[in-house]
């Protein structure tokens, strides 16, 4: 009975690797042209953050975190930690990682956004996404990883899809779950008031789902992070690319420098994400 | 307060009806049903009540033949327990509910036009300029301030930050928040909070505001307070409002005229005193029965019409037969000279609130004087109150006798 089960396998592999050769076959310039693209804006931020003094950037990073939270204990973490990172040599793969979180982020939020608006408006499109988005999530990144690197070669590039591919589910649900949550008194309310779909988008929903969707983006950026090294593998520069190093060559002292990088880096980004979302909050509390 | 025809001859449905012209809104054979439509209504038609149609239909009857003339200028309250279908019926004056059948005409910009029927572009100007609307639970939008809350209605409308802040700041004078502008409104009282959404109602400047038991999720202290600063600004304002409310005393108190609904119908429709005298079945009889009668029913509907009262010598006689007590009326019907056991005696008056304006044997007392400032005016004077109409002629008299029938039924 087995045998035959088995003799009769189908061929639920072949047909998928036969897929993405079709597309490699058919779409190459449209994944080259992504491919060139992202890794231009990757790259160039990168050279950008390099290009600037490291000790006027720590400075300028101080500023802005001051601007946003008027915390000195945030700014002082900043600038020791940032400096003790310049002092263990990482500096260039943490602006490298960072260039990568900040594109990956950016895109998720671009892709993200609207696709939860449309989610939240259209319950049969939340419907007919939710699956693909928990496969998302749970797909081991590896499986991906690979067609990826097929159709748009090695590098930053497939690092930034993949890492995309596994942190996009974030800004959808939580988007749709800001959305959707809108009460319904101020829905009618606006409308009451003549409102227009898009009035009702733009001054009443999107306004009331923000603390939900700065959560849904902070959430993208830490699964970011998690995935430089994953990233690494497939050629991305950064913090990712010492760690696999240290691994393949048991450098104790490397990996945990790199590491402790890499906690720093997300430590930084999700307190100065994190708190306009809590002031929000006590605001409207 | 309308003037009431002869008591008796009132009943529910207004003696004449009121041209098209004098009516911001008007309803008619209104039918909103949830659910599905065509079968509910044909059960409907064939005298179903609400349940039976839920049972067999699964839809909910919100409104079946709802025919409502609401004139320009007047507050007209819709009443009726929880269910009835008050809000159904007011959110389909501004299109919010979906008809199922009939009109909803609506005054915009000097015409009627149906609601139900003129398409989403009207529909939009009519809310943006013609109805606006207060909620129970304020609806406002708590990330802004109280200022950006009062210009919403402006805002949505398009209209640009600096002229909107005359408007708003003007507003928000009148319902004396000016000083809690840049607040947000979280940091406002319950109280506070609805004017914030009556001055967002006002600052359209529609000419119809629907108000959905605006006052209900308030402590009974700032409810009354709110309602008497609702009655001041209608006094100068003079908008026409329709308001819904679960609470008759409310009703009673702001509404010129009131819709009393029940199970998705309207039962009885007319002035506070015709709900008071003449409850038209025993639903309505028993909201009634709590209410005291003192607070809503004004001297003239219990008095004796001045056809009904006898004469001698084309005097009216003050003391029944007794024949000593005699007015005289000049040819327009308003009291010329007052004859005690043949003496000429003077006549005295008070003004609508009891105030003596005149001292005198009889007293002449405007017709709309409430019944318990006629309590006090009657014991303090040995005859009959005169009252009179608002020409000064002779309405009635109101005696011990006709105060105690009043208030009894
Ligand atoms: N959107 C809707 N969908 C389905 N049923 C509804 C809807 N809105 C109202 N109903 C039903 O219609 C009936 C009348 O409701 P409505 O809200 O008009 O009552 P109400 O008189 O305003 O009562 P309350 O004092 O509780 O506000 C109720 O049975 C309610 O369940
Ligand atoms: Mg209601």
């Amino acid at each position: 009975m087995t045998d035959w089960l088995t003799t009769h396998k189908i061929p639920l592999g072949p047909v998928l690797a036969t897929a993405i050769e079709w597309l490699t076959d058919h779409g190459q310039a449209f994944f080259d042209f992504i491919a060139i693209a992202l890794s231009a804006l990757v790259d160039g931020l990168t050279d950008l953050l390099l290009w600037i003094p490291a000790l006027i950037l720590v400075a300028a990073f101080a500023i802005g975190a001051y601007a946003l939270h008027r915390s000195i204990g945030l700014v002082a973490f900043i600038v020791l930690s940032l400096l003790l990172v310049i002092n263990l040599g990482y500096w260039e793969a943490t602006m490298q990682t960072l260039s990568l979180v900040i594109w990956a982020t950016a895109t998720c939020i671009v892709i993200g956004v609207p696709v939860g608006i449309a989610a939240a408006h259209r319950p049969w499109l939340y419907q007919a996404i939710r699956p693909v988005l928990d496969l998302m999530q749970t797909i081991p990144t590896f499986v991906y990883l690979i067609p990826t690197l097929v159709l748009f070669g090695l590098g930053t590039v497939p690092g930034v899809i993949s890492t995309v591919i596994f942190a996009l589910p974030a800004p959808i649900r939580l988007t749709q779950l800001g959305i959707s949550t809108v009460p319904e008194a101020l829905r009618e309310a606006a409308l009451a008031y003549g409102a227009t779909k898009r009035q009702l988008l733009f001054k009443v929903e999107l306004p009331h789902a923000m603390p939900t969707i700065l959560a849904g983006v902070t959430q993208c950026i830490m699964l970011s992070l998690s995935m430089v090294v994953i990233a690494a593998l497939v050629g991305a520069d950064g913090l990712g690319k010492p760690v696999v190093r240290a691994l393949n060559s048991v450098n104790i002292s490397m990996g945990f420098e790199a590491g402790i990088a890499i906690v720093i880096l997300a430590i930084i980004l999700d307190r100065v994400c994190k708190r306009p979302e809590r002031r929000a909050k006590r605001r409207s509390a | 307060m309308t003037v009431i025809a002869e008591p008796g001859v009132a009943a529910a449905v207004p003696a004449s009806k009121p041209s098209r012209a004098d009516n911001a809104v008007e309803l008619r054979d209104l039918a909103i049903i949830f659910g599905r439509t065509k079968e509910a209504l044909a059960l409907a038609d064939q005298g179903a009540n609400r349940d039976e149609i839920r049972d067999r239909t699964g839809a909910i009857l919100g409104a079946y033949k709802v025919d409502l003339d609401i004139r320009n200028g007047e507050i007209c309250v819709l009443m009726g327990l929880s269910g009835s279908g008050k809000s159904t019926v007011l959110r389909a004056v501004n299109g919010l509910n979906t008809t199922a059948r009939g009109e909803v005409m609506v005054c915009h910009e000097g015409a009627l036009v149906d609601v139900a029927t003129c398409g989403a572009k009207t529909l939009r100007d009519i809310r943006l300029k013609t109805v606006s609307m207060v909620f129970q639970q304020f609806g406002l939008l708590p990330w802004r301030s109280v200022r950006d809350n009062v210009g919403f209605g402006l805002e949505i409308r398009g209209m640009g930050a600096a002229e909107r802040r005359a408007i708003v700041d003007e507003k928000l004078e009148m319902v004396g928040l000016s000083n809690w502008a840049d607040k947000q409104v979280q940091e406002l009282s319950g109280g506070m909070q609805q004017r914030v959404g009556l001055a967002r109602a006002f600052a359209t400047d529609a000419d119809i505001l629907l108000m959905d038991e605006p006052f209900s999720a308030l402590d009974p202290l700032i409810r009354d307070k709110l309602q008497d600063d609702l009655l001041a600004l209608q006094e100068k304002l003079h908008k026409t409002i329709i308001f819904v409310s679960h609470d008759l005393s409310e009703a009673l108190k702001i509404g010129n005229r009131i819709a009393i609904m029940e199970g998705g119908r309207v039962v009885q429709f007319g002035a506070p005193a015709d709900i008071m005298l003449r409850p038209a079945d025993a639903y309505v009889a028993e909201f009634v029965k709590r209410m005291n009668p003192l607070d809503v029913l004004c001297a003239d509907a219990v008095m004796t019409p001045t056809a009904k009262l006898s004469r001698e010598a084309g005097a009216v006689m003050m003391d029944g037969d007794g024949g000593a007590v005699a007015l005289t009326l000049c040819s327009e019907g308003k009291p010329l000279t007052l004859m005690i056991n043949g003496q000429v005696r003077t006549i005295g008056a008070v003004d609508v609130s009891g105030a003596v304006t005149r001292k005198g044997d009889v007293v002449v007392a405007p017709a709309e004087l409430p019944l318990k400032t006629a309590i006090d005016v009657r014991r303090q004077s040995n005859y009959p109150i005169a009252l009179v109409d608002q020409l000064g002629r002779l309405a009635g008299l109101c005696d011990h006798e006709d105060i105690y029938r009043g208030l009894l039924r």
